[in-house]
């Protein structure tokens, strides 16, 4: 994990899950194959009513039609973000897309869980609603160690939680390397 | 110390004497379970970090159930079931369910409990969900990803953090047109989609004693949609004689202690619960049937591991008996079990399958199918702006195809009554 995480804020409300981060219908492509996991950047998000994608204004395109490359690289989310399946398909689709943090209210358990023992993403929780002040489009910069998240635009700052007992497999880069250093795995 | 069936689960699988919640524990996995969608994947992250050559831990402990996207002519879908078949004749998996062959099953969760690999004390993990409906036979079962399902698959153990358990007591008998989908989706309604979060959810009392493994399959099965961890009931009698003829294996059963500490305590008289339904697109967004009944409808859907038992489809047909449905109407048996017991058993002089063609439903193959969307050719998923009431367990925007539609959840019950009406129903009239 980064130090620090700069780049341009995606927002979202409540209740994000897992059917509109990845639809179901896109979650038949490969993981292990260059090409084909582009897919699930280019679909990262289509499920996302339009009026509730990229807050306050609604209607912007987490990915530009025919890319699978975001603009984004930081979600503010709110409540109970990643709610719904097991798909460790999300956190992956949304780290194709190139987004390195997410930073909710509160996550849904298996979607955290795969966020950090696959490595994709930070999952940052905040007791604030940061999803009410933070704007899409916004520069942001986000200091991991220190928890430390800096709107550049806005001029603002805020202290998020921290990642408590997970900070060791997130630092480690996911549970086959925390495992391989803590000698469960042979290297 | 005082533990929860649940902590006393982790302790012995994580060979301590006692384990409380908040702990982190590595822990022994009794039975991986895998499908379609995401088995491939497991499959790829396994042999990236253990190796080409590598050997999974135990081939007796792994099944390997196709359901989700399984009558469909998308290449992806049939290319990954294909990836589940060399997995499995490379690793020489004995529990494979393989779609075209007679041991062919259909939707996983409830394949696991007819085929016995769901046993008091035990840890299940499956790269799906739902894999906490499991938690009915008094087991310690949960939903994990890709990665984790492969690092069991190499070492047959996960770390997990230690839940704590929210009870669930409900009292008395249950009225006639209730069914155990009512009482879980009045918890949902009444503690949110994360009311539960990271916990687990205990249910007991004299209701749930009374009830069969099925009923009590539905409710661990929705412990998910209030962000639950794990579903639990203690195992007893009902259990034991469910599990006789599908398992020899010995097994352990675990309970409370009565000085367990638990997160929360909530109490319900089944008599208080009128049937019950969550509006799109959450499903805590509970209202009675009462206050939406008349709601106009599109379709209904009767399926999934939520709705689509043997029991579900008995309680539809005795609502269906004799009626025609006013709106397309759509029946997905779970398994080819439950497809099977659809001509056999009878309300009446008619079976359950003459029932419901005979009202003009349209029947599906054994799978998933549309409870999740899936690909565009699934059988019942919903293609356009369509408002449609369902057995299954999430109403999220899209879930079961286009996020122009809408889906209401409901019991069999519900969905019969409003399939008979053509719009939203109560089943209580029904059994005047």
């Amino acid at each position: 994990m980064k130090k620090i995480i700069t780049g341009k804020a995606f927002v979202l409300g409540n209740d994000v899950d897992t059917d509109q981060i990845i639809p179901a219908a896109h979650l038949v492509y490969r993981i292990d194959d260059e090409e084909e996991k582009k897919n699930y950047g280019k679909f990262a998000l289509s499920g996302v009513p339009l009026e509730e994608s990229g807050l306050p204004k609604g209607n912007i395109p987490f990915t530009k039609e025919g890319e699978w490359r975001s603009e984004f690289t930081i979600i503010i989310g709110g409540k109970n973000f990643g709610c719904g399946s097991s798909r460790e398909h999300a956190p992956f689709a949304l780290q194709v897309a190139g987004i390195e943090a997410v930073v909710a209210e509160g996550y849904a358990r298996i979607f955290y869980r795969n966020s950090i023992d696959g490595a994709f993403l930070a999952p940052f929780e905040t007791s604030e609603h940061l999803y009410q002040e933070i704007h899409t489009g916004d520069e942001l910069e986000l200091h991991t160690e220190t928890g430390e998240l800096k709107n550049l635009t806005q001029n603002k700052m805020y202290h998020l939680k921290s990642l408590g007992d997970v900070q060791a497999i997130i630092a480690a880069g996911g549970i086959f390397a925390y495992a391989r250093n803590a000698g469960m795995l042979s290297q | 110390m005082a533990m929860t069936i649940t902590e006393k689960i982790l302790a012995k699988h994580s060979g301590k004497s006692s384990v409380r919640a908040g702990d982190n524990v590595w822990i022994d996995v009794d039975v991986l379970m895998t499908h379609d969608v995401c088995g491939p994947g497991t499959f790829a992250i396994f042999k990236k970090e253990f190796g080409k050559e590598a050997k999974v831990w135990n081939n007796e402990k792994v099944v390997v159930i196709p359901d989700h996207y399984v009558f469909t002519s998308d290449v992806h879908a049939n290319r990954n079931i294909q990836i589940l078949r060399d997995f499995v004749a490379e690793h020489h998996l004995p529990h494979f369910y393989d779609v075209g062959s007679p041991n062919y099953k259909g939707v996983c969760h409830i394949t696991l409990p007819e085929e016995g690999f769901t046993r008091p004390g035990e840890v299940l993990f499956g790269t799906d969900s739902h894999t906490c409906t499991a938690g009915a036979f008094g087991e310690f079962a949960t939903g994990i990803g890709n990665t984790d399902a492969a690092f069991v698959l190499g070492t047959g153990k996960l770390w997990v953090k230690v839940p704590e358990t929210m009870k669930f007591i409900f009292e008395g008998e249950m009225p006639k047109y209730l069914m155990a989908k009512d009482l879980i989706l009045a918890v949902i309604g009444k503690i949110g989609v994360d009311g539960a979060s990271y916990r687990a959810m205990d249910f007991c009392g004299e209701t749930i004693d009374a009830m069969t493994m099925e009923d009590r399959m539905t409710i661990c099965n929705m412990v998910i949609e209030a962000g639950g961890k794990n579903g639990i009931c203690a195992p007893d009698k009902t259990t034991y004689d469910y599990l006789s003829t599908r398992t020899t294996k010995h097994f352990e059963s675990f309970y409370n202690d009565d000085d367990a500490k638990y997160h929360s305590i909530h109490r319900f008289n089944v008599k208080d619960i009128e049937p019950t339904i969550a509006k799109p697109h959450s499903p805590d967004n509970k209202a009675s049937v009462k206050e939406v009944a008349g709601t106009k409808l599109d379709r209904a859907y009767i399926g999934s591991c939520t709705g689509g038992k043997i029991s579900d489809f008995l309680a539809a047909a005795e609502i269906m008996y004799g009626e025609k449905v006013k709106i397309e109407t759509f029946i997905v048996p779970a398994t080819t079990d439950v497809a099977k017991a659809m001509k056999e058993l009878k309300v009446k002089d008619k079976t359950i399958l003459q029932i419901f063609e005979e009202a003009g439903c349209q029947i599906g193959e054994s799978s998933c199918a549309a409870c999740l969307g899936g690909p565009k050719d699934t059988f019942g998923r919903l293609n356009h702006d369509e408002v449609c009431i369902s057995s299954t367990n999430r109403n999220f925007p899209g879930r079961m195809g286009t996020k122009k539609s809408q889906v209401y959840l409901a019991s069999p019950y519900t969905v019969a009554a409003s399939a008979v009406k053509g719009v939203i129903a109560s089943p209580r009239e029904f059994f005047q």
